[in-house]
C-alpha cells in the first residue's frame, strides 16, 4: 500500500504496510531471545560485573584505588561523566528539536535514541557520586531542610548547578521518554498472549485507550515537552561546561567552552546513536525504517558539529597566543607537545579529521566506514574530555606542583564498566520495549510519499493530526 | 571400701539410655528443646499470621537496634588528678635535644602527661628561633613500639635484676681492656660518671667516635670545633662543609648565619658566601656561588687558598672549574680580615690544619672564630675507634660497651668490628631496639628516650643546658646512667648524681635548690660556667693537605638533613620529609651529575650496581643531581637498615658507610666506586618532580647591587591593562571584599631567610596530625605536606626560551626555596566552587576547611592555583595497609603523640593549612580570660615558631604594630610580593623577594 515516489527517497522502504510496522516491531518483543542479542546481553553482563567489581573496591577502600593524586584530582572519573553526558544528547536533541524543527526522519531512530539518552545519563550520573571521597553523604549536595544548623548547599559552586542541570535533564527526558511509549506499549499489550506480558504491558500503557481525545493530549504533552526539553539540551552541556569555565586553571578558565561543550555533546551523542543503531537495524532487521536516508542525514550533523568542535580547538589556541597570558600559552603548548601529546592528537585525528571524510558521500552512506567513524568520534570525544581535564590539570601554575596521571585497573575497570552497564540496559531495553516508535513512524509512511503528489496543504493536515493514521489497530 | 556415690545431672544419665551416650559429650544437646516449650507448634510451620507479625516485628526491630549502638570509647576521668596536669591544658617543659652533633634547647608540650610537640626554647642564645627537622620529629621516638620494651639477655628477654647480677659477676672477672663507646657525649655530668665507671678497671678507656665525624677538624683545632661565629663574617668559605644542614652544630649556625642574610632597605649589606662542594648540600643551595669540586680537587684547592693567604706552602694545580672563583674568594677574603671565615668539611688532618691556619691569617680569631667559646657537639676521635677495633681483634678487650654507637652498621670497618666483636667476652648495648650492633651483643640494656631521661649538655663551652624527662619510661628501659650507676655498686639514681655533680661544680649566690630549680626551669644557664672537659688525644698534623688519589667515579657519603646518621630511619616523618635538595623521599640513590648519566646511559630510576674499591657492592637507584660534581657520585648514609626492629625503614635504600674509606687511621667521606646498570629500576619517590621554575614569576629574586640600587626594582609587580591604563589587579575586581573588624590573620615569608631546611614543614606535620602515607603513596604523588618547601633549579641559560629547554636545570643551578602552604585568600578559588560550602572564610582571613561537611568532590583541590589542598585518598588511621608508616595512627601507643586540638581526618575529606587556627583560638581565649587584646606573638602558626632562621612571621595584619604589620608596611612596593597576584585570589601570605650578592 505504500506508494513509492520516483523523486525523494521514502523515510521508510520496503513497501511497508501499517500492518508490517507494527509485526516487525512487536516481533522483538514477542518473540523469543535472539541469540544474537543473548550473546550481546552475555558480554554486557560480564561488562556490569567489571563495573560492580570496581565500584566495591572504590566504595570500600576508597578514591585511592584509582589513579588520581593531589595534582591531578579529576581525571577518568570526571571525563567519562562528561562522556557519557555528552553521549546523552543526541536522544533529546533527536526527539525534542527535530520534533519541532519537524524533521520526520527522526521518527523511526528517536525511541531508541531516547533510550540511549536515559541510560548514558544513567551511567554519567554515577561519577559525580563515586567519585566522592564520602558518596554516602552524596545528599548533601541537594538543598534540603536540615538540621546541621540549617546549612545550605553553595549556590555559587558550578557543581551544585551540575545537579540541578543533571537531573532536570533525566527526569525530563525519562518523562518524554516514556510518554511516546506509552501507545505501544498498549499496542503490546493488546497484541500480548502470555498472562504476564499482558499484565506488565497493561500497567506500562497505563490504561491507554486509543481514543481521540488521548491521542490529543499525547500530542500535546508531547509539544509541550519537547519545548520543555529544547533550552535543556542546550543548557545540561552549556552547566557541565562551566565546571571547567568558572574555574582559574589555564585550559579550564574559557569563555568557548558552552557553545564548544554543546557542539560536542551533540557531536558525540550523534556518534553513539549512529554505533548504535547500525548495530541494531542489523540485530533486529530494521533495515527498513532505519534507512540508509538516516545515516546519512546524521553524518550530516556530525559534520557540522565535528567542524565547529574542530573551529574551537583553533579558537582556544588563538587565544591562548592572542592573551600574551604565560600560563594559559604554556597550558595549549603543552597540550599538544607536552607528556600527553599523544592524547591531543588522537582528539584531533578522531574529532577533526576523520569526520571531515563525511563530505564524500559514498562514505557517507557506507555503513562500514559510518560505523567505524563513529566509533572514532566515540574515542576522540573521551579523549577530547581527557585531555581537557587531565592535561589541564597536571601542569598549572606552580611547576613544584606538576605531575602525571596514570589509571589504575579501577579507573579502567570503572570506565568499561559503565560501558557494560550501558549495553545492559540498552539490550534490555531492545527486547522489552518497542525499539521503533510505532506510532510515529505509521504517521510518517503515507505522508513521505504524497509529498510529491498532494498539495501542500494535505501535507499539513497530515502531519499536523498524526492521529489520523495512528489507530493502527483498525489496519 | 568407701560407697561411690553418683550424682547424676538428669534422668537420662541414670537410664543412660544409647542416646544419651551419644549426646554425653557435647556442651550443647543436638536437639535443642524449643520444641516442646512451643506447645502450639509456632516453629513447625503453623505459625499464626499475629505471630508471625509479632516476631517479624521483634526482629527487625532488635535487629536495627543492634546495628545502632556505636562503639564504646572510654574516657576515664582522673581518680586523684595530678597538682599540675589540667585535662586540655597545654603543660611545658624545658629540654635538650642532641643527636650526632645536631642540638636544641627546646621546650616540650605535653597534654595530660604526654609530650606532644617540640618548640624551640627562647631562653636559649644557641637555638633561641626554632629547631631542626630531627629535634621536632624525635618526640615520636618516645612512642615507637619497636623499641625493645625489658632487657635482653642473648636476646632473650629477661629481668633487670637478673641482668644487673650477671653483668656485675662479669665485670668482676672481667680481664683485659674495658671499653665504653660512645657517640660524642656533651653532658658533662655523663662524662663523669664514665669516668668514675672506668676508675674500676684496670685497663679502661671511653672511646667516642661519631659515624659522621669531625676528627680531622678536631685534630687541627685541639680536640675542639672552633667556636665559629658566621654573624660576624662578611664572607664566608664553605668547602664541603654543609654547616647549615648537619655539619657540627647546624641551628645555632643557621642563626649565625642568617643575621648577615637578612636585608632592609635601611641595611643592604648582606654576608657574601662561597661554597665549593661535591654533592649539592643545604648549605650550597643558600651560597651565593656554589662551585662543584671533586673530592681529589679539594686538597689542592685548600692548598692553593693557603699559599695565597698564608704565603706559605707550595703551589697547587687549582682544579679548572674552581680557578676563577678562587681568585675572586682570594681577594674578597683579604678584603675582608677579621671579617671573613673559612670552614672545612674535610677530614683530613692536614686540610683542616691549613683551614685553621688560613683563617688564623685572616683575623678570625677573635672575631669570626670565639676562641673562648669552642664548640663540643663533635668530639669523635677516629684513631681511638680503629685502634678498639684493632684490640678487639687482636682478643685483648674483655668488655665492651656501646652507648649511641652501631658501630657495625655505620662504621666503614664494619666487618673487622664483627670480627673483633667475636672475640671480646663481654658485650653490652645500651641500644633502645635490637639493630646492627646490639645484635651481637651479650646484654641489651635499653636506654630510656631522651624525653624520659635526666641530663646536662654543655654543646658550647659556657653554655650548660638541662634535659628534662616529659614523661615517665613507658617501657621497663633504664638510662644508661642508672645502669652504670647500678653497676657501681652505687645506689644514689642518676638525677641525685646530676644534681650533686652540679652542687659541687657551680658555686651560686643563691640557695643551690632555688638555683636549681631556677635552672630547670629554664632549661638553659648560658651565664659562662662550663663543666665539660675534653681531651681525646688529638694531635696536630703538619698543614699539608693530603689528596685523594682521583678515581673515574669519586664517590662521596653525606648526612641527609632529616635522617642523620641513620638514627631516625624509624621516623616516619623525617623519611617523608625528604632529601631538602633532591626532594626525595623514602630511601636513598646514586645521586650523580645529568653529564655522567648520559655518558653511561643512565635514567633515573635505574637500579645500578655500585662496586667498592675492595669489590663490596650494593645496589641502589640513580638519581639525577644537577650541581654534583662532574665524575662523581653522592649516597646518603643512614639507610639500608637490616633490623626488623625498624620497621619504617628496612628495605629502604642500601647501607653507604662501606663506601667510605680508612686512611692512617682517619674516615674519610669518599672512596672510588665503579657503577653499572643492572637492568632493573626502582623509582624514586620524589615530593618534587618537576625542578625548574618555566620562567614564571612565582617566586622572585634578585642581585644585591640591584638592591642597593634602587629596593623599589627588584620585585617585578604584574599590571593588568584597563583602559584606564596599567592597574593592580587587586584594584580589579566583580567581588566586594571582606571587611575585618578584629583581627586579619596574616604571614609573610622572607625567601631571602629561608634556608630550606624543612623544620616547619614537620613542625606542621606533627601540629597538625598530618598522615605519613608512605613511599608507594608519594610515588602516586598523594603526600599530605599542609606545608611544603618548593625548590627550583635554575634551568639552562639559552638564548632562544623554548619550553622543552627550561624544563633542563643547569649543569651547576642556583637554588630556590619558597615555603608553601594555603596562601589564605581573600578571593579563594576554592571557596566559590565546593557544592556544600565545605571551606569558607572567616571573619577574620582564614581560609577555613570544614571536614565534617565535606564530601570530597575535590574540586577545591583542582581548581587552587597553589595546589595545596591535600585530599584523604584513603583512611590514614585505624588501617593495616599505613600501620607501618603512619604509626602515630596506626596503634595505641603511636596515636599518644597525636595533637588532641586537632581532629584526625577520616577519609574522603579534603584538609590543608589551617594557620594553626587552634592556636590562634587558644591564643584569644587566654586573652579574653585576661579581659584583654591578643599581644603580638603570643600565637604563632607551628611553621614560623620552629622556624630557626625567622624567615616566617605570622600575626595579626589588623594590628599597625604588629611585627608582621611593620615588615608589610616597610616592604610594600619593595621586596613584598603575592604568588600569582595576577589572579587576584589576595593571598593573605606575602613573600619577600630573595636577594642573592653576587658580584
Amino acid at each position: 500500500m505504500q506508494h513509492v515516489s520516483p523523486i525523494r527517497e521514502p523515510l521508510v522502504t520496503g513497501g511497508k504496510t501499517y500492518h508490517d510496522i507494527t509485526e516487525d516491531v512487536c516481533r522483538q518483543v514477542e518473540a523469543g531471545p535472539n541469540p544474537r542479542w543473548a550473546a550481546g546481553l552475555a558480554l554486557s553482563l560480564v561488562g556490569l560485573a567489571i563495573f560492580i567489581y570496581s565500584v566495591y573496591r572504590t566504595l570500600w577502600f576508597g578514591i585511592g584505588e584509582w589513579g588520581l593524586n593531589r595534582t591531578v584530582g579529576w581525571a577518568w572519573d570526571i571525563t567519562n561523566f562528561v562522556w557519557w553526558v555528552g553521549i546523552g544528547h543526541a536522544g533529546t536533541l533527536i526527539s525534542a528539536i527535530l520534533l519541532l524543527f519537524r524533521q520526520k526522519w527522526r521518527t523511526s531512530i528517536n525511541r531508541a535514541a531516547e533510550a540511549m539518552t536515559i541510560f548514558a545519563v544513567i551511567c554519567a550520573a554515577m561519577f559525580p557520586v563515586l567519585h566522592m571521597g564520602r558518596p554516602w553523604l552524596a545528599y548533601w549536595v541537594l538543598p534540603f531542610p536540615n538540621t546541621f544548623g540549617s546549612l545550605w548547599v553553595n549556590f555559587n559552586s558550578p557543581l551544585l548547578w551540575d545537579v540541578f542541570a543533571i537531573s532536570t535533564y533525566f527526569s525530563v527526558s525519562l518523562v518524554f521518554w516514556y510518554i511516546g511509549l506509552i501507545p505501544d506499549f498498549a499496542t503490546i499489550r493488546d497484541r500480548a498472549t502470555g498472562p504476564i506480558a499482558r499484565r506488565a504491558y497493561a500497567v506500562l500503557s497505563m490504561g491507554w485507550t486509543g481514543s481521540a481525545k488521548a491521542w490529543s493530549r499525547y500530542e500535546t504533552v508531547s509539544l509541550i515537552l519537547a519545548g520543555l526539553a529544547t533550552p535543556l539540551v542546550l543548557s545540561v552541556h552549556t552547566i557541565v561546561s562551566m565546571d571547567f569555565a568558572t574555574s582559574v586553571i589555564p585550559g579550564w578558565h574559557t569563555t568557548i567552552f558552552p557553545p564548544y561543550f554543546v557542539a560536542g555533546a551533540i557531536f558525540s551523542g550523534f556518534a553513539m546513536v549512529l554505533t548504535l543503531m547500525i548495530i541494531t537495524r542489523k540485530l533486529f532487521h530494521l533495515e527498513d525504517y532505519i534507512t540508509l536516508e538516516h545515516v546519512e542525514s546524521m553524518n550530516k550533523v556530525i559534520i557540522l558539529t565535528g567542524s565547529i568542535v574542530g573551529v574551537a580547538y583553533t579558537t582556544e589556541f588563538f587565544i591562548a597566543w592572542y592573551s600574551g597570558v604565560e600560563y594559559e600559552q604554556y597550558a595549549f603548548i603543552n597540550r599538544a607537545t607536552g607528556p600527553y601529546w599523544w592524547a591531543y592528537w588522537s582528539m584531533m585525528t578522531c574529532n577533526v579529521i576523520t569526520p571531515q571524510l563525511f563530505w564524500f558521500r559514498r562514505i557517507r552512506r557506507s555503513l562500514v566506514l559510518t560505523f567505524i567513524i563513529s566509533i572514532f568520534v566515540n574515542i576522540g570525544m573521551w579523549f577530547e574530555r581527557f585531555v581537557i581535564i587531565v592535561t589541564s590539570l597536571h601542569r598549572d601554575y606552580l611547576p613544584s606542583s606538576w605531575a602525571m596521571f596514570s589509571p589504575t585497573i579501577i579507573d579502567v575497570g570503572i570506565y568499561v564498566g559503565t560501558i557494560g552497564l550501558f549495553f545492559t540496559l540498552f539490550l534490555l531495553f531492545c527486547k522489552f520495549f518497542p525499539v521503533v516508535n510505532m506510532a510515529e513512524v505509521k504517521a510518517i509512511l503515507k505522508s513521505s510519499s504524497e509529498v510529491t503528489h498532494t498539495h501542500a496543504k494535505t501535507m499539513h493536515a497530515t502531519d499536523k493530526g498524526l492521529n489520523t493514521n495512528t489507530d493502527h489497530r483498525h489496519e | 571400701m568407701q560407697d561411690r556415690k553418683k550424682y547424676w545431672r538428669g534422668i537420662e544419665e541414670l537410664d543412660n539410655t544409647p542416646e544419651f551416650a551419644k549426646h554425653a559429650h557435647n556442651e550443647f544437646p543436638e536437639f535443642l528443646p524449643v520444641k516442646e516449650t512451643s506447645a502450639e507448634g509456632s516453629l513447625n510451620g503453623k505459625t499464626k499470621r499475629r505471630d508471625f507479625l509479632k516476631l517479624m516485628g521483634f526482629s527487625v526491630a532488635a535487629v536495627s537496634l543492634a546495628s545502632c549502638e556505636a562503639p564504646v570509647r572510654k574516657a576515664i576521668p582522673y581518680l586523684n588528678k595530678p597538682v599540675d596536669v589540667e585535662p586540655g591544658v597545654a603543660n611545658w617543659y624545658a629540654s635538650t635535644f642532641y643527636q650526632s652533633g645536631n642540638y636544641n634547647s627546646i621546650l616540650v608540650k605535653t597534654r595530660e602527661g604526654r609530650p606532644i610537640k617540640i618548640e624551640p626554647n627562647p631562653m636559649s642564645t644557641l637555638t633561641p628561633l626554632g629547631t631542626s627537622p630531627a629535634a621536632q620529629a624525635s618526640v615520636l621516638g618516645v612512642y615507637d613500639h619497636n623499641r625493645l620494651r625489658y632487657p635482653l639477655i642473648k636476646n632473650e628477654e629477661a629481668e633487670w635484676e637478673q641482668v644487673d647480677r650477671e653483668i656485675r659477676t662479669a665485670l668482676n672477672n672481667v680481664t683485659g681492656k674495658v671499653a665504653f663507646v660512645s657517640a660524642t657525649i656533651i653532658s658533662p655530668s655523663t662524662k663523669k660518671l664514665i669516668d668514675e665507671f672506668g676508675a674500676r678497671f684496670n685497663n679502661f678507656e671511653h672511646v667516642t667516635y661519631d659515624a659522621n665525624s669531625a676528627y680531622g677538624l678536631l685534630s687541627a683545632n685541639g680536640g675542639v670545633v672552633p667556636g665559629y661565629d658566621f654573624s660576624q663574617a662578611q664572607v664566608v668559605v664553605g668547602i664541603n662543609a654543609d654547616f647549615l644542614g648537619t655539619w657540627i652544630a647546624p641551628v645555632p649556625f643557621a642563626k649565625q648565619y642568617i643575621q648577615n642574610r637578612k636585608v632592609t632597605a635601611e641595611n643592604p649589606n648582606m654576608s657574601k658566601h662561597y661554597q665549593f662542594e661535591t654533592h649539592y648540600s643545604l648549605t650550597g643551595a643558600n651560597a651565593d656561588i656554589r662551585v662543584p669540586i671533586r673530592p681529589s680537587e679539594e686538597a689542592a684547592l685548600v692548598t692553593a687558598l693557603y699559599s695565597a693567604i698564608t704565603g706559605q706552602g707550595g703551589r697547587a694545580e687549582v682544579p679548572a672549574a674552581a680557578a676563577e672563583a678562587l681568585k675572586a674568594v682570594v681577594l674578597e677574603l683579604k678584603a675582608h680580615q677579621g671579617r671573613a671565615l673559612v670552614v672545612s668539611g674535610s677530614n683530613d688532618p692536614g686540610t683542616q690544619a691549613m683551614v685553621a691556619a688560613i683563617n688564623r691569617a685572616l683575623g678570625a680569631i677573635g672575631t669570626t672564630i670565639n676562641a673562648d667559646a669552642p664548640f663540643y657537639t663533635k668530639q669523635g676521635n677516629d684513631a681511638n675507634m680503629i685502634r678498639l677495633i684493632n684490640e678487639m681483634n687482636a682478643g685483648t678487650v674483655g668488655a665492651v660497651f656501646f652507648h649511641n654507637a652501631n658501630p657495625v652498621y655505620d662504621h666503614p670497618l664494619s666487618e673487622r668490628v664483627v670480627s673483633g666483636l667475636a672475640k671480646v667476652p663481654l658485650k653490652v648495648s645500651f641500644a633502645d631496639r635490637v639493630e646492627e650492633t646490639s645484635r651481637y651483643a651479650d646484654f641489651v640494656t635499653p636506654d630510656h628516650h631522651y624525653l624520659e631521661s635526666w641530663n646536662d649538655n654543655e654543646p658550647r663551652r659556657g653554655f650548660l643546658s638541662i634535659t628534662q624527662p616529659a614523661i615517665s619510661p613507658i617501657f621497663t628501659t633504664r638510662q644508661m646512667q642508672d645502669s652504670l650507676l647500678n653497676w657501681l655498686g652505687s645506689n644514689v639514681n642518676f638525677y641525685e648524681y646530676l644534681r650533686l655533680n652540679w652542687r659541687n661544680s657551680i658555686s651560686t649566690e643563691v640557695a643551690f635548690d632555688k638555683f636549681w630549680e631556677q635552672t630547670v626551669h629554664d632549661g638553659v644557664l648560658e651565664n659562662g660556667t662550663t663543666m665539660l672537659t675534653v681531651n681525646n688525644n688529638f694531635v696536630a698534623a703538619d698543614p699539608v693537605a693530603k689528596p685523594v688519589s682521583p678515581a673515574a667515579i669519586e664517590a662521596v657519603v653525606y648526612e641527609q638533613v632529616g635522617i642523620g646518621v641513620g638514627e631516625n630511619a624509624n621516623n616516619p616523618w623525617l623519611q617523608e620529609m625528604g632529601d631538602p635538595i633532591s626532594k626525595a623521599t623514602w630511601g636513598n640513590y646514586v645521586a650523580m651529575p645529568r653529564s655522567m648519566a648520559v655518558e653511561m646511559d643512565i635514567v633515573q630510576g635505574d637500579v645500578l650496581l655500585v662496586t667498592l674499591a675492595n669489590g663490596a657492592t650494593f645496589e641502589l637507584p640513580a638519581l639525577m643531581q644537577p650541581g654534583q660534581a662532574r665524575g662523581t657520585v653522592a649516597i646518603a648514609m643512614g639507610y639500608g637498615r637490616t633490623t626488623d626492629m625498624m620497621p619504617v625503614a628496612n628495605g629502604l635504600g642500601a647501607n653507604a658507610y662501606p663506601v667510605a674509606t680508612v686512611v692512617d687511621n682517619t674516615v674519610l667521606y669518599t672512596g672510588p666506586v665503579t657503577i653499572e646498570k643492572t637492568g632493573s629500576t626502582s623509582p624514586i619517590a620524589q615530593l618534587q618532580t618537576h625542578h625548574t621554575i618555566m620562567d614564571r614569576l612565582v617566586v622572585q629574586e634578585s642581585t644585591l647591587a640591584q638592591y642597593k640600587e634602587n629596593p623599589k626594582e627588584v620585585t617585578q609587580y604584574i599590571r593588568i591593562a584597563t583602559h584606564d591604563g596599567p592597574a593592580k589587579p587587586a584594584t580589579i575586581s566583580l567581588w566586594d571584599d571582606y571587611e575585618y573588624k578584629n583581627h586579619h590573620w596574616g604571614m609573610v615569608v622572607d625567601l631571602n631567610s629561608c634556608i630550606g631546611c624543612g623544620a616547619c614543614s614537620v613542625s606542621c606535620h606533627i601540629e597538625n596530625n598530618v598522615p605519613v602515607v608512605g613511599k608507594a603513596e608519594v610515588l602516586n604523588r598523594r603526600d599530605m605536606h599542609w606545608m611544603r618547601i618548593d625548590r627550583y633549579y635554575s634551568a639552562v641559560e639559552h638564548e632562544e626560551k623554548d619550553y622543552a629547554t627550561m624544563e633542563d636545570p643547569a649543569e651547576n643551578p642556583s637554588v630556590i626555596f619558597q615555603p608553601m602552604m594555603c596562601q589564605h585568600c581573600n578571593h579563594a578559588p576554592c571557596e566559590t566552587v565546593c557544592p556544600v560550602a565545605a571551606t569558607m572564610h572567616s571573619s577574620e582571613g582564614i581560609n577555613q576547611m570544614v571536614y565534617n561537611r565535606c564530601v570530597g568532590t575535590r574540586y577545591c583541590a583542582n581548581n587552587c592555583p597553589y595546589k595545596v589542598r591535600r585530599f584523604n585518598w584513603f583512611a590514614y588511621s585505624n588501617n593495616e595497609k599505613f600501620a607501618a608508616e603512619n604509626y602515630m595512627m596506626n596503634n595505641d601507643l603511636g596515636k599518644m603523640v597525636l595533637n588532641p586540638d586537632v581532629t584526625v581526618r577520616s577519609r574522603g575529606v579534603m584538609e590543608k593549612c589551617s594557620f594553626c587556627v587552634q592556636r590562634v583560638q587558644l591564643a584569644k581565649l587566654e586573652a579574653k580570660r585576661e579581659n584583654r587584646r591578643p599581644r603580638d606573638g603570643e600565637t604563632q602558626s607551628a611553621c614560623a615558631q620552629s622556624c630557626p632562621t625567622e624567615a616566617i612571621v605570622f600575626g595579626d595584619m589588623k594590628d599597625p604594630d604588629s611585627r608582621i604589620s611593620q615588615i608589610l608596611y616597610r616592604e610594600q612596593g619593595e621586596r613584598a610580593f603575592h604568588v600569582l597576584e595576577e589572579l587576584n585570589t589576595q593571598p593573605n601570605v606575602t613573600y619577600l623577594t630573595k636577594i642573592r650578592n653576587l658580584a
